[in-house]
């Protein structure tokens, strides 16, 4: 049982959970789950150690820490702190280097993110400055880089074996290499049972991290990870005169060549040049070679020289000493396979369709450690200390989990591995997947469709152009700060404003929780009491074990022991998982493709309604936060009286097929009143900034309280439900941080150019300094976007305790270079109608 | 001087062998393709043969459409030009091969030296190379680990027990060269990119009927790979020594 190696183990007949895949992320994993002290552990992998020929043993190994995603920062950081202390990490720096001005733009918005995540080490550098850390570059082709100096090189195999061992030492971790998984038994929705070449292991948790391999091994367990294989090609070149007295294994900078989606390394004597410009390569996991089979390791494929043609040139140009000297000699070239998914997203987390299986896929080795210790956390304590939302594995609608899907956005995005992609940016690929009853007409209208969740969604209308001018809606200057942006957004905004307007909601997820136990399951998850009348509309946060939020959602009571649960489509799936894992005797049903939702918001929403029904909807029949269902002429609708846009107004509902006909009775009924139709950019940035919304996966994570949102109103319902305790504490306690609410003061860039911030930077103060609450996190802007009724540009974010007071003069950081910013409001209270009159408006409102 | 190589494209394998269902064939599906070592040495050879005397390397390989790739590799090393001869990607036998390559040397400028691998990475019948000198009625030296040209007479070594047997032929002539006759050169990146544009054209001859028939391909029982632990951290090192003394590299 103590083979190290784990070639000659034995398996016990049960485990507390086994872990399939013995990579950066399994080791990483049984460590972490031992630390937190969880024994009779199993890993196993089909290969042998210390390699088992997965993606880990041909890895690059170095390790960026800035990345757009604050989730993979933080994740890369704390890998990096852990291969650090494992003593296999070296410090070489790196240097993603521009061959553009529009390169050069985007690494200066990646020193915005450098700053907003807290990696400090980072600075724009000239040719000339290039050249001196990495004497072998050709500075021509240059016209600038971004320098990390704690970029490093990890030893991923090594830190992998110590990582085992430590599980092992400790007593609480069987190895069990050459091990074949020949099925996972699922019985009544839970595992059970892991069935191997070496016999069965019966557990009631097993952990998918076997790389490419995973949706082979999730399959067998009737789950779902939805990830492809994908080549990366490198080749290591030498031996390079220059680095003849190499005293290790890396000595000078890593470059990465953006524009041309490569990277060169020292390595050893060798320089290994690594690229993901080539075109996409995928492969099925079906088709990988087993270990026996494959010349090299299962995962290094021949390589395919034509792919590399112009990649060696670019390496040429950029590295003529090293590259085009006659004497450096290829030796080395692989196709190596890693994992690549949808959204470029690692795949994490329990998964929705079997209880006990978890999935820790999709992984690269700048975030393999990291990832274990948070999977660990998630597993042991019922949540991880990063938020792990954008990994999810329960994200996945059903849409985005087929093999054409994830092969299509998976080639989509392989050649943006080192791309420019804008915040905004959408997928090109697979689509129109789903499409709402109203698509049609919207098209009609000159929609300009976003997707989410797999549903195309106006996000503005070239029918409204007019409003442009009409409003005096001003554009942008800046290319990049008018990219996937419209002022008709704003001309929508101010019609809506004045008038009504409404919007295609379908991508909403709608599930309805159902039966004796509907009440308790809803109450454990709400934060707020919903203990309420039938026909009460409910705005609740869903908050995490340790008080941050979960989710944030709107829950409808329609009889004792029936609720319908409205939540936004991106994170929807993960709140059905949520609810589903926290329901007894009551059963979660998704209706989302059975309901449309279509949302009338605007000044004169109540007099559209009242043409199309006989019922009462004034402000005494119809009061805010009430639905019931209403006739308008032979449709039956649910109407619900709330607004994320602050407005009056209603969301109505009605059965998919039905929808249709719902858009052309209220566009008649609306059309004497100039209704227009409006986009989510009305909807989910304009209308709810000015409104200081907030909205989940921006303002609201599992890394900030409810009182640190500001939203902490009433008391705390004596019903328990997860987070109380921490929820409780956090009333009792001084803030941290608040969420404030702050308005650019001056646009104007040095070059005399207006920009508009879009969401991510640094909040620093006016000379540059960030800012840092008593937890150590830094403020970002967590929304930005334009408030037409305000003629502002509003940007949120949470402030230090002592920065967050109105009046506070701050600065933020966008393209490098400080706009000073003032907060607006600290706290909830709404920028635009304070006293929130719209939307509870009981007549007519002032436009 | 003007030397010709012939290579034969193969699979490069590493791992277990896999058959193809009918048995006729390597499963190639996840291996890359190559040349014989032998091969290899061969190009080298004629390559440093060229640079020493001058002259103009060429490299023909029989095979499917997709050999270019192999002849390329070929260029990289510091061969001049190719001469593909097509086939429908079925395996040809010795004779066919081999007339097929006599064709193709009739059709050039005399070469003053051609020069085979001992044998093909894959089939391995040891034909090809003898059945072409005889052919061109030309002397041929196999075997050799030892090669060097002088006033028109190629110096052939032969390894034998004891020593080497050296035999001088006069050009033109045909020798088969073994692994180990030099150590090749890895391609620089330069010369990979110089390979993608130097010429190489295509023959497609008829293929002739088949006088050696191939039954099927059978795959022998082996031990397979195994490992042993031999002992852990410094005190393994004793025995390692031993199992490289054994191996004959310490």
């Amino acid at each position: 049982m103590n083979d190290p190696s784990g070639a000659t183990s034995s398996l016990p007949p049960a485990a507390r959970a086994v872990v399939i895949g013995a990579g950066i992320v399994g080791n990483s994993l049984v460590h972490h789950l031992a630390e937190l002290g969880w024994t009779d552990l199993v890993l196993l992998d089909k290969g042998p150690l210390p390699n088992p020929g997965g993606s880990t043993g041909h890895a690059s190994n170095f390790i960026f820490p800035v990345d757009h995603s604050r989730e993979m920062t933080a994740l890369t950081a704390d890998s990096s702190r852990q291969y650090e202390d494992l003593g296999v990490r070296i410090e070489c720096g790196g240097i993603e280097v521009a061959r553009t001005e529009e390169r050069m733009e985007e690494l200066r918005r990646r020193m915005s993110s450098a700053a907003s995540w807290g990696v400090d080490d980072v600075a724009i550098v000239t040719p000339a400055e290039i050249k001196e850390l990495v004497p072998y570059i050709d500075e021509s082709v240059i016209i600038g880089g971004f320098h990390t100096k704690s970029v490093s090189v990890v030893d991923s195999l090594r830190a992998g074996t110590l990582m085992r061992e430590r599980a092992q030492e400790a007593g609480a971790l069987t190895v069990a290499a050459n091990t074949e998984v020949l099925g996972i038994d699922v019985e009544h929705g839970r595992v059970r049972r892991v069935r191997t070449t070496r016999g069965d292991v019966e557990t009631e948790i097993v952990v998918i991290a076997c790389g490419v391999w995973s949706p082979r091994l999730a399959r067998m367990a009737g789950a779902s990870i939805p990830l492809t294989p994908a080549v990366h090609q490198m080749i290591d070149i030498g031996p390079v005169p220059r680095f003849a007295g190499a005293k290790s294994a890396i000595e000078f900078p890593i470059v990465r060549d953006m524009d041309t989606n490569m990277y060169e390394r020292q390595d050893g004597s060798g320089l290994e040049v690594g690229s993901y410009a080539h075109r996409p390569i995928l492969h099925d996991p079906d088709e990988i070679p087993s270990v026996e089979e494959a010349a090299l390791s299962p995962t290094e494929f021949p390589f395919t020289q034509d792919d590399f043609a112009e990649q060696m040139e670019h390496a040429l140009e950029l590295m003529p000493e090293i590259v085009g000297d006659e004497s450096v000699g290829i030796k080395y070239a692989i196709n190596g396979l890693l994992s690549l998914t949808p959204d470029g997203m690692p795949v994490l987390g329990e998964t929705p369709e079997a209880g006990g299986l978890w999935a820790a896929s999709a992984v690269w080795v700048k975030e393999g450690p990291g990832v274990g210790r948070a999977l660990a956390q998630w597993m042991v304590e019922g949540e991880p200390e990063i938020e792990l939302q954008s990994s999810d594995v329960a994200r996945f609608h059903d849409c985005q989990k087929s093999v054409a899907h994830v092969k299509a956005r998976a080639s989509e995005h392989f050649n943006k591995t080192y791309g420019i992609v804008h915040p905004g940016e959408q997928w090109e690929s697979d689509r129109p997947a789903r499409l709402s009853p109203f698509y049609h007409q919207a098209r009609d209208l000159g929609a300009v469709f976003y997707e989410t969740a797999g549903w195309e969604r106006p996000h503005w209308y070239e029918s409204n152009a007019g409003l442009v001018e009409e409003y005096g809606v001003e554009g942008r200057e800046a290319e990049w700060d008018s990219r996937w942006w419209s002022p008709v957004i704003n001309a929508e905004h101010l019609a809506m404003r004045d008038r009504a307007a409404i919007f295609d909601l379908t991508a909403f997820c709608v599930f309805d929780v159902v039966g004796p136990g509907a009440l308790d399951s809803v109450q454990r998850v709400a934060m707020r009491q919903m203990d309420v009348k039938h026909g009460k509309v409910v705005y609740t946060p869903v908050l995490a074990p340790r008080g941050g939020f979960r989710s944030d959602l709107t829950i409808m009571r329609l009889s004792d022991d029936h609720f319908r649960v409205v939540t936004g489509g991106a994170h929807g799936m993960a709140d059905l998982k949520w609810f589903r894992d926290h329901a007894t005797d009551a059963q979660v049903v998704d209706l989302t493709s059975s309901w449309c939702t279509l949302g009338l918001w605007g000044p004169r929403a109540r007099d559209i309604l009242a043409g199309t029904t006989s019922d009462d909807v004034s402000h005494e029949g119809f009061p805010f936060a009430t639905f019931r269902t209403i006739e308008m002429g032979p449709l039956r609708v649910m109407a619900s009286r709330i607004s994320y846009v602050g407005d009056l107004g209603w969301e109505l509902y009605v059965p998919i097929e039905e929808g249709a006909r719902l858009w052309e009775t209220v566009w008649e009924a609306g059309e004497p009143h100039g209704v227009l139709p409006a986009g989510i950019g009305v909807y989910g940035t304009t209308g709810r900034l000015e409104k200081c919304y907030r909205a989940f996966g921006f303002e609201l994570d599992s890394e900030y309280d409810v009182v640190e949102a500001g939203m902490a109103w009433g008391k705390v319902k004596d019903e328990d439900f997860v987070g109380r305790e921490a929820h409780v504490r956090h009333r009792e306690q001084e803030p941290a941080a608040l969420m404030c609410t702050l308005t650019v003061d001056d646009h104007t860039s040095s070059s005399g150019v207006k920009r508009y911030p879009l969401g991510g930077e640094p909040i620093q103060t006016r000379d540059g300094e960030p800012l840092v609450d008593a937890r150590g996190r830094r403020s970002f802007v967590t929304s930005a976007g334009a408030g037409p009724s305000v003629g502002k540009h509003l940007l949120m974010s949470y402030l230090p305790a002592e920065h967050a007071r109105e009046g506070n003069e701050l600065a933020v950081l966008y393209m490098g270079e400080r706009y000073p910013v003032t907060v607006a409001v600290a706290g909830s209270t709404p920028v635009f109608d304070p006293g929130n009159e719209r939307v509870k408006a009981a007549g007519a409102v002032p436009a | 001087m003007r030397v010709l190589v012939c290579v034969k494209r193969v699979p490069l394998t590493g791992g277990r062998m896999v058959l193809t269902e009918d048995d006729q064939a390597l499963e190639t599906r996840h291996l890359g393709f190559t040349i014989s070592p032998h091969e290899e040495c061969g190009v080298e050879e004629a390559v440093r043969l060229v640079e020493q005397h001058g002259g103009e390397v060429t490299v023909l390989a029989l095979g499917p459409p997709e050999a270019e790739e192999q002849i390329r590799d070929t260029l990289a090393i510091g061969a001049d030009r190719g001469i593909l001869v097509a086939t429908d990607g079925g395996e040809w036998d010795p004779q066919a091969t081999a007339a097929a390559i006599v064709a193709a040397v009739r059709a050039e400028e005399e070469f003053d030296l051609i020069v085979f691998g001992n044998e093909s990475a894959d089939s391995g019948n040891y034909q090809v190379g003898i059945r072409v000198a005889h052919a061109l009625g030309r002397p041929v030296v196999t075997g050799l680990k030892g090669l060097s040209v002088e006033d028109g007479v190629a110096r052939c070594e032969q390894e034998v027990p004891g020593g080497r047997d050296v035999y001088r032929v006069p050009l033109p002539a045909v020798v088969s060269v073994l692994e180990g006759i030099n150590l090749p050169r890895y391609p620089s990146v330069p010369a990979k990119l110089r390979a993608r544009s130097k010429p190489v054209e295509t023959v497609s001859p008829e293929r002739p009927g088949a006088r050696l028939e191939k039954l099927r391909l059978v795959v022998p029982g082996g031990p397979g790979k195994q490992a042993e632990i031999l002992g852990e951290g410094a005190g393994a090192a004793p025995a390692v020594v031993n199992v490289m003394r054994e191996l004959g590299v310490a």
